[in-house]
């Protein structure tokens, strides 16, 4: 796994620097609106989430075998945020956060000084806290915990991103269930009433 | 509400009605108030629905995460099913 993190860093950084560079458009319109809905990405995530998971338990011990569900979230996760591209600040906190724990993790076990954290972040625009009346202020503060990584974002940050962490949640859901009416053979009752297709 | 102009910083002014565009976008993505009737519905209902939506989405994946730990146990990882079922992944 160890590869596979240092290997999401590189490209990380590549991208940072193209984006840097290059005069990419922020335009929330253009901004990827269909791309979590094309049927080839959605392919492409079941796939590399069938290969992390078979990778996670080939790493697991074998006492360990049966888990919570908690390997496959994270591998889920993980493979979500990498098919963001870099692109989205709440994919990178994801990524980033995976790799403080791991930092965090290696530090106990080696017994290393206190690494700086990777936070992955870049600074945001101060919140616009007098704007709200108190009722909405509070419905923000709410959203932004439940998106990674966006406490301290401004507003329209905040809407730009959670648009495109609920399209992505959405693929994650229909290739997650997918997979598992592979395995089973059966159509899978969906929490939500609604759908997301 | 009214119209005021944010005083805080010089680059990032945004307006009330800048607001109440970008809530109204939101509105698209979730579902629940999607199919209503546009006009009608207040911004704090909309990050209401938008909030839950997310927890809806979180525990499906928490609970899809679960059956496929429970499915993909009796499977052996460098096994011929798993060859099989990621060609039909693939598909």
């Amino acid at each position: 796994m160890a590869s596979s993190i240092s290997e999401t860093n590189f490209e990380e950084s590549k991208r940072i620097k193209r984006r840097k560079t290059g005069d990419e458009l922020r335009d929330p319109d253009t901004i990827d609106r269909t791309r979590w809905r094309s049927e080839s990405e959605q392919r492409i995530y079941s796939t590399k989430l069938f290969e992390a998971i078979r990778q996670v338990r080939r790493n697991s011990s074998p006492v360990n075998k049966v888990s919570s569900g908690r390997d496959i979230q994270d591998a889920a996760d993980r493979v979500l945020a990498v098919a963001a591209k870099g692109r989205t600040r709440w994919s990178r906190a994801i990524l980033a956060s995976r790799l403080r724990l791991r930092l965090a993790h290696n530090n106990k076990k080696h017994k290393k000084a206190r690494v700086a954290k990777v936070t992955g972040s870049i600074r945001s625009k101060m919140p616009e806290k007098k704007r709200f009346i108190p009722a909405l202020q509070r419905k923000v503060k709410v959203l932004s915990r439940l998106v990674p990584g966006c406490r301290k974002v401004s507003f329209p940050n905040l809407l730009e991103e959670t648009t495109d962490y609920i399209s992505a949640l959405e693929m994650q859901v229909r290739a997650m269930t997918a997979l598992t009416e592979l395995l089973t053979g059966s159509p899978v009752d969906r929490l939500a009433s609604t759908s997301v297709s | 509400m009214s119209s005021r102009r944010s005083r805080q910083s010089g680059t990032s002014r945004i307006t009330d009605d800048q607001i109440i565009e970008l809530v109204s976008k939101l509105r698209q993505f979730v579902p629940e108030i999607r199919n209503r009737r546009s006009d009608k519905v207040p911004a704090s209902k909309v990050l209401q629905e938008t909030c839950n939506y997310i927890r809806s989405l979180h525990r499906e994946v928490d609970d899809l995460s679960q059956r496929l730990s429970q499915l993909l146990a009796t499977i052996d990882a460098d096994s011929e099913e798993a060859s099989i079922i990621r060609s039909l992944i693939a598909q």
